[in-house]
């Protein structure tokens, strides 16, 4: 009895994961080998039709981008609030927690009211007389970049502060006092010890921007359709199953492949931290 | 001691944060505008758009949906999870490696993937009401939060004392309750909190899982966006910022906010 206690106890939630998400996710993944028209049929389809094939590149494009402004910014951000004084510190983090527990819809809708036509940053150039007629911000690739960047720099900040705080002020006065310039210190004390750090938010942010569907959808609308904007409406619109079983595969696959490909490079390149 | 930081660092520091910031500030002020349209500075104060969220149905409607899936989602995630954080930390040796790995698929695994993944098996003649469907799906969705935060605490938890109150003959079912549970009382209330707001932020999944019938309220507030352009939406936006508030102190009371942020 005891030997099987612990698959006892597990069992419920292993067959709840099992039963609701893997079978029903490997559905859809196997429908898109099983087409009548041949295995590999419906992605022949994605890859030549050239409206899909723009959606996907824009797709990686946006979340490449967001990542690395996330990246930089958050980078900067995190180092300050992990060497703030305490009682500023704790504060931070919740600012930044706040915006990442507030829900995706609530922050797009923000920048709605931002960058709309009648919006606050038009008004303001109106105002200012900048322009006479108000500019076309929403609907743009920098519309939805920017809702990105938005939704994930507070997640960037939070997995680089822990990282941040745990390297020694010390190491780096060390440097300063042996000779080392604040850039040669930067690139060769600092970075080394935060890129498992700075790739676990690149992870996280380049894979969460890449499946996001409520920013691109406020902020992006149908001319800036994402492969989530595209899977939703290929499904629910079109009922075009096969089309939107090929679309999840594909966002499967590349999610995967930069979670296995970033993991074993964060592990090469520090194999104490990643262990 | 504090180290001094170059000013370029800070000044970037705080626009980033005004950034994260100055939007959430805009919607606040946006709610209370007394304008049918969306303007910030609020034009006149008033909270006829608070009221307002109230006289649309639809939102009354979706808002109880949408407290109901998030707690009962919760629930039985606490229900499911709670055992399965015990095994992984009591029975590592007992549980394969991959066990771990199956606890945080809801998480890599696209949400908007698994929204559509779960329709296809309901249309597919699964037969389950959408509102099963809608929980299931959540419940799914919310089980890592719970796994990995009970399992957190569990981590600090000395299961000697657990063995002594079984060796001085204590049942294991009432040694887990009086014993285990209430020495990671409070990883349970953050793990419920965790989920609760994140059923209730869902869209991805709820997007597919939504019909006439039945709705969400992030869902819900989708659609009012792409028909209106009035000042409900930063209402109710601005009630659920207050709710994430009254959510964040309670944690801070209990495991400490800095505990989220790991």
């Amino acid at each position: 009895m005891r030997r099987f206690a612990g698959w006892l106890l597990s069992a419920p939630a292993t067959l709840a994961v099992i039963g609701i998400l893997v079978v029903p996710v490997a559905v859809v993944l196997a429908a898109t080998l099983t087409d009548p028209r041949g295995p590999w049929a419906p992605y022949a389809a994605f890859f030549n039709s050239g409206f899909r094939t723009t959606v996907l590149v824009r797709t990686l494009q946006i979340s490449a981008i967001t990542t690395v402004i996330s990246l930089v910014f958050g980078f900067v951000a995190a180092y300050a609030v992990s060497r703030a004084p305490r009682r500023l510190r704790s504060l931070l983090i919740v600012a930044a927690v706040f915006p990442l527990l507030t829900g995706v819809v609530v922050r797009a809708f923000a920048w709605l009211v931002i960058l709309g036509r009648n919006g606050i940053l038009n008004g303001a150039l109106v105002a200012a007389g900048v322009t006479d007629e108000p500019f076309a911000l929403l609907y743009t690739q920098g519309a939805v970049i920017v809702g990105m960047v938005y939704l994930f720099v507070p997640l960037m900040i939070l997995t680089l502060v822990g990282v941040l705080e745990n390297i020694p002020e010390d190491l780096l006065q060390a440097s300063a006092s042996l000779g080392a310039t604040p850039t040669a210190t930067f690139w060769q004390v600092l970075m080394p010890m935060a890129v498992p750090g700075l790739i676990v938010g690149a992870v996280l942010v380049f894979t969460g921007s890449f499946t996001a569907y409520a920013t691109p959808q406020l902020l992006g609308g149908e001319r800036q359709t994402v492969l989530a904007t595209l899977l939703q409406q290929r499904a629910m619109v079109s009922f075009d199953w096969v089309g939107a079983s090929t679309i999840a595969a594909i966002m499967v696959a590349i999610t995967i492949s930069v979670v296995l490909v970033m993991s074993r490079t964060a592990r090469r390149l520090n194999p104490v931290a990643a262990s | 001691m504090t180290p001094r930081l170059n000013p370029a660092v800070v000044a970037v520091a705080v626009l980033v944060y005004l950034f994260l910031v100055g939007p959430l500030v805009i919607i606040l002020g946006a709610s209370l505008s007394d304008t049918t349209y969306l303007t910030f500075p609020p034009q006149g104060l008033s909270l006829r758009w608070f009221e307002n969220i109230f006289e649309i149905s639809a939102f009354r409607r979706t808002i109880v949906t949408s407290f109901q899936v998030a707690f009962l989602a919760t629930m039985l995630a606490l229900v499911i999870g709670v055992p399965a954080a015990y095994a992984l930390s009591r029975y590592r040796v007992q549980l394969p490696p991959w066990l771990g790995t199956l606890f945080v698929l809801p998480i890599i695994v696209p949400e908007i993937v698994f929204g559509f993944a779960l329709l296809k098996s309901v249309a597919a003649g699964a037969g389950a009401p959408i509102f099963v469907a809608l929980l299931a799906g959540h419940t799914v969705l919310v089980l890592p939060y719970v796994v990995r935060v009970i399992g957190a605490s569990l981590s600090s938890f000395d299961f000697s004392i657990e063995e002594a109150a079984v060796s001085l003959g204590s049942p294991p079912m009432k040694t887990f309750f009086t014993i285990v549970l209430p020495n990671v009382r409070a990883g349970v209330i953050a793990a419920f909190i965790l989920a609760f707001i994140t059923s209730l932020n869902d869209v991805s999944v709820s997007l597919f899982l939504t019909g006439p019938g039945i709705s969400t309220l992030p869902i819900q507030i989708l659609a009012h966006v792409e028909q209106f352009f009035d000042p409900t939406v930063a209402s109710v936006s601005v009630l659920l910022m207050v709710l994430t508030v009254g959510f964040m102190a309670i944690v801070e009371r209990t495991l400490g906010l800095t505990f989220l942020a790991k």
